[in-house]
């Protein structure tokens, strides 16, 4: 697996809103079939990182090679061409809501192929039955619970057998079960489709048992990175704390403010 | 929602919609009257239209055959010259007498055709010779008091 | 003091800004959305889906509505009419009224507060939940796939709509007038036809309520997605569409008016 090919290079990435650096410098590479997680606190820059690989945003400087090809400088019709071939599961799934579950699944389908529909109902019932919704197949997304609509949407974005996808947060909001179903599709589908993966997370426990690599960002900057062996051992103080998820240590637990006698007003302040 | 119900509904819609605006141009407007059948133009000069206006009825024995067209001042015979539009299906004698009307007291004003017994038919561009002007007010309460206190003098 | 009334002053500058700056994003946003309409007249049956909850599902509260205000203006109308005894004029001014006035800028209003909040809510929440960005992630352009249906569909009801508006508005005229005070029914219809002109009335109302349809439904295609993606978002951008889109339809209604009865 260490030999495969190179699917995604990321390379001296910047980034931010305004005025405010949200990535500062990250570089990274993902080879196909793996499973990559991202991980860090929150408003830390993962999710941007997706919506740059994505080619939702313009980095402000650096780039992101998908397959060779440098995405923001792709042309509408080409990054469109590039974005056939990923598959992005949104935070809450993002399933259409005024769509039924099969048809939020033939969707792609539908739109970029001119298959019969004959065709495209058993492709969708094998997409479906791959996480187990076959019977679902008739539901609307408002009747999903959570687990089930991630699925779904699982199911919707690997429709066109994508070469790398992209989860955001796949984790979040789910119950222990629905949490580990959701955990090993995403290990399954990767081997069986031959795919890369990229998880962004903060569900440590639930990424670590089923990734091949971790990388820690905090501040914009990648703080750490390793195999889930070197980072469960690692006595680096960020990933210690975050690993093991302790309170105070690198990430501080009070939010920068002046003196808390100060606040208090029991400290003479200079008026 | 199924498919096939939605279609349904939806050119139900569209037909009410195109209905609506049928009977608005063909019940409530005045579209049947620019019918295909056509028409033909005659006119008239009149030595005082009164309020007549563009697009006046034009009417014989209180049905509608027409519709005035333009309104002109002639500086030649300093008169008005009216021309109408007459439906193509209604024809009139060549000594047809118009005269500018009036439907009720304060109604608004059109041109009334009294078909005459001439043989020969008017024809498109030809003039109504024979006219009746319009009925101003004024000139008939003037002629009216004329009138009452010429019939005081005689006493 | 003067400290506030600098700051007062950069209040007024930042909003006359801001709000050029958002007229001229509607703008560039109307022609996108012309631009990427080739998908929807290819894929018609886009539009037709919304021709649904768009136009369909109006229709009951134009159809009560246009009785209601036919039938209050037979009342009113014939109560001042009679005064000077030209009672079977009623018709007359009923038809009048709505062709050219009411049955465009009425069903217009009421289709803001009924269609178009509804397409607003329906963008921003897609925006708002992801669902937007989904799709582009699917390399399907949302503007082409979801924006452009909705909005010829409102382009295409809105005018059908008024005609129905006023079509009713005639019938309940008609209702109270002939049906329930007596007024002869053919002097009703034939004054009414007699004053009503096809080109002058008919025509004009209907071109009032096809640029009615289009300022609608584009300020309510745009405040859905350019609405801030979360629940007060969504919720201010559904307000706005209502407000912005009525004060649009009033305003459009005078200088239409003013262009087509007294030719300006």
């Amino acid at each position: 697996m260490m030999t495969a090919e190179t699917l995604v290079e990321i390379s001296d990435l910047n980034f931010s809103y305004d005025t405010r650096a949200i990535l500062n410098g990250v570089n990274m590479t993902m080879k196909r079939g793996q499973v990559i997680a991202i991980m860090g606190g929150s408003g830390s820059g993962k999710t941007t990182l997706l919506k740059l690989i994505g080619g939702e945003v313009t980095p402000s400087s650096g780039y992101v090679k998908v397959s060779g090809q440098i995405i923001h400088e792709l042309n509408r019709d080409a990054l469109f061409a590039m974005r056939r071939k990923m598959g992005m599961l949104f935070q809450f799934g993002a399933l259409f809501t005024d769509l039924s579950v099969f048809d939020n699944v033939a969707f792609q389908m539908r739109e970029h192929s001119d298959l019969p529909e004959s065709m495209i109902r058993d492709l969708v019932l094998m997409k479906l039955h791959a996480v187990g919704l076959r019977g679902a197949h008739r539901l609307m997304p408002a009747q999903l619970s959570g687990g089930m609509s991630r699925r779904v949407a699982l199911a919707r974005s690997i429709a066109l057998d994508p070469m790398l996808m992209m989860f955001d947060e796949p984790f979040t909001g789910l119950d222990p079960i629905s949490l580990s179903v959701i955990g090993s599709l995403i290990r399954r589908l990767t081997d069986a489709l031959e795919m890369t993966s990229v998880i962004v997370t903060h569900d440590v426990q639930e990424s670590l048992s089923i990734v091949d690599y971790v990388y820690f960002i905090a501040d914009g900057v990648i703080a750490a990175h390793g195999t889930p062996e070197e980072v469960k051992v690692s006595k680096a103080p960020f990933v210690h704390q975050f690993v093991h998820g302790e309170t105070d240590g690198p990430v501080p637990f009070h939010y920068p403010a002046q003196t808390y006698l100060k606040d208090l007003q029991l400290e003479k302040t200079v008026a | 929602m199924q498919r096939a119900t939605l279609d349904l509904w939806v050119g139900l819609f569209v037909l009410a919609g195109i209905g609506a605006l049928m009977i608005l141009s063909l019940k409530v407007g005045n579209l049947d009257t620019y019918n295909g059948s056509g028409t033909y133009v005659i006119k008239g000069n009149f030595e005082n239209i009164g309020g007549l206006k563009i697009r006046a009825p034009v009417k014989s024995s209180g049905v509608v055959v027409g519709r005035v067209a333009d309104i002109r001042f002639s500086t030649k015979t300093y008169d008005a010259i009216v021309t109408m539009n007459i439906e193509q299906r209604y024809q009139f004698p060549k000594d047809t007498f118009a005269s500018i009307l009036t439907s009720g007291l304060l109604g608004e004003q059109y041109i009334g055709l009294d078909a005459g017994g001439d043989e020969a038919m008017l024809k498109e561009g030809d003039t109504i010779m024979k006219t009746n002007s319009a009925m101003v007010l004024e000139e008939m309460i003037g002629r009216f008091l004329f009138d009452k206190a010429s019939e005081d003098d005689a006493f | 003091m003067p400290k506030r009334i600098i700051a007062g002053i950069q209040k007024i500058g930042h909003r006359t800004i801001e709000g050029i700056r958002r007229l001229g994003h509607a703008t560039l946003f109307f022609l996108l959305v012309l631009l990427k309409s080739g998908t929807s007249l290819q894929r018609f049956n886009l539009v037709v889906r919304e021709l649904y909850y768009v136009g369909v599902l109006s229709l009951i509260i134009i159809v009560v509505s246009g009785l209601f205000v036919g039938m209050v203006l037979g009342l009113q109308g014939y109560e001042t009419l009679q005064k000077y005894g030209s009672e079977s004029a009623v018709g007359t001014l009923v038809a009048l009224s709505l062709v050219r006035e009411l049955g465009p800028v009425v069903a217009a209003l009421l289709f803001a507060s009924r269609a178009g909040s509804a397409i607003t809510a329906e963008i921003g929440l897609m925006k708002a939940t992801e669902q937007l960005s989904a799709m582009g992630m699917m390399a399907v352009d949302p503007v082409a796939r979801v924006v452009a249906p909705r909005f010829w569909a409102g382009v295409i009801s809105m005018p059908l709509l008024a005609a129905i508006f006023s079509v009713m508005g005639v019938f309940g005229g008609y209702l109270v007038a002939v049906v329930f005070i007596g007024v002869d029914a053919g002097s009703f219809w034939s004054q009414m036809q007699s004053n009503v002109d096809f080109r002058i009335d008919i025509l004009n109302g209907f071109i009032k309520s096809c640029f009615f349809g289009v300022a609608v439904t584009a300020i309510a295609v745009f405040e859905g997605y350019d609405s801030p993606p979360t629940a007060e978002g969504v919720s201010g951008a559904t307000t706005r569409t209502v407000v912005t889109s009525s004060l649009a339809i009033l305003g459009l209604d005078f200088i239409l008016t003013a262009f087509m009865f007294r030719g300006l």
